[in-house]
């Protein structure tokens, strides 16, 4: 009875909980269906900021300076930790983190698609940052209110953090626009090639995505894949042109009546390919995953070997 | 020693999102013992929707006296924080 017993468990209440914009926290009743969305959900995060690592990991050894190089190991390192909060925020569910990992490996846990693209240049690096980092901010902030407990506040640790992130990657981007002609078309390659993947973060149009009513009603979501795909695009365009840079898509136009930008359509064939595992990277990810897992082994049962023998000699002791 | 009236930690959510949050302690002779003392010591004004109770020998704290050698792989990273970045005028949402 350490957490609020609730005397007659039963969906109603827990929707009225909800509709109160009380959180659900562990212990309480929630029907399986909640549990196991919040499951998929808050896993597929956590392995996203995991593998997303590797893009960014790539460039560790072939950063410009030695500065640029101690700050992406510093965001590799924040990443990892975010992996960490959200791992332990789906523990809290009922599952382990091997159960976890395992469906990672069979591929039955997803992770977010946009890092199965390749970073083929030091721009990259910076448009992962900038676009990235503010794609996924956008849906972090709003997912500050969702309706669980701990994810909600995993999501205020993870957004503090992030803004550092973002502010890295922008930098990255200005400083290639403040520097050689090549630098330039440097980062804007860059940018032509992480656009569309970045909107594509926000998942399916609204009408179109099987969850979205549900998790609405249950506050797991709280605002609308086209809503926050928007928000995104009316700020990153203005980042984009104050650096100099330009948005790839020709059907970009201030509207003025909505007050906001109008822009093309996404290409959900491309998308469709990424997520169901024919994206440039996707082997490559889960293969290294796996293999870092597979050779990560022996540290992890020296470490339950020395652990036994540690409470062994303490029980002799004893 | 004996176990008699040990020393527990007292934790408290005050509302359901928060965090729980260390309020106190009190000695008790077992955790559900804790539990109700800590009931009658900290919210009988209703401060809390749920309480932890720790026994304190089974927490490990760090040492504020290694304060120095403990953090200081962490404090000379200044880029760690958004506010290294200077943002050009008129730039919003970084």
């Amino acid at each position: 009875m350490t957490d609020n017993v609730v005397a007659l468990p039963s969906e109603e209440q827990f929707q009225a909980r909800i509709d109160a914009e009380e959180k659900i926290e562990p212990k309480d009743w929630m029907p399986e269906k909640y549990r196991q969305t919040l499951i998929r959900q808050i896993s597929q995060h956590a392995h996203s900021e995991v593998i997303g690592e590797q893009p960014e990991g790539n460039w560790i050894s072939r950063a410009p300076t030695l500065e640029r190089k101690a700050i992406l190991l510093a965001k590799v390192q924040d990443e990892a930790g975010h992996g960490l909060y959200l791992y332990s925020a789906a523990e809290t569910l009922g599952i382990t983190r091997e159960e976890l990992i395992d469906r990672l490996h069979k591929g039955t846990s997803k992770y977010a698609s946009i890092f199965n693209y390749p970073s083929i240049t030091w721009a990259d690096i910076g448009a992962i940052g900038w676009l990235v980092d503010s794609a996924a901010i956008v849906n972090q902030v709003s997912l500050q209110n969702t309706s669980y407990g701990p994810y909600a506040r995993a999501m205020v640790r993870i957004c503090k953090e992030e803004s550092f992130h973002q502010r890295q990657g922008y930098h990255i981007m200005m400083t290639l626009m403040e520097g050689s002609d090549e630098q330039k078309a440097m980062a804007q390659d860059s940018v032509n090639r992480w656009w569309w993947p970045a909107l594509m973060m926000f998942g399916p149009h609204d009408g179109e995505s099987a969850h979205s009513a549900q998790n609405m009603k249950w506050k797991i979501k709280r605002r609308a894949n086209d809503d926050l795909r928007q928000q995104f695009v009316d700020q990153a365009v203005q980042q984009a042109h104050a650096i100099g840079l330009e948005v790839p898509d020709p059907d970009l136009k201030w509207n003025e009546e909505r007050g906001h930008y109008d822009f093309g359509a996404i290409d959900w064939a491309e998308f469709e390919r990424v997520v169901s595992g024919n994206g440039p990277c996707n082997r490559q990810r889960l293969a290294h995953h796996v293999k870092a897992h597979e050779e990560g082994a022996w540290v992890r049962e020296a470490m339950a070997a020395y652990d036994a023998k540690r409470r062994a000699r303490k029980a002799n002791v004893a | 020693m004996s176990d008699h009236m040990q020393l527990y930690e007292v934790f408290i959510r005050s509302r359901r999102g928060l965090d729980h949050k260390h309020v106190g302690s009190l000695h008790a002779d077992d955790p559900e013992q804790a539990l109700e003392y800590a009931r009658d010591v900290y919210t009988r004004r209703s401060e809390g929707v749920s309480i932890w109770v720790v026994a304190s020998k089974d927490i490990t704290a760090s040492q504020e006296s290694d304060c120095e050698s403990f953090y200081d792989p962490l404090d000379d990273k200044p880029y760690r924080h958004a506010s290294m970045y200077e943002m050009p005028e008129g730039v919003d949402s970084l």
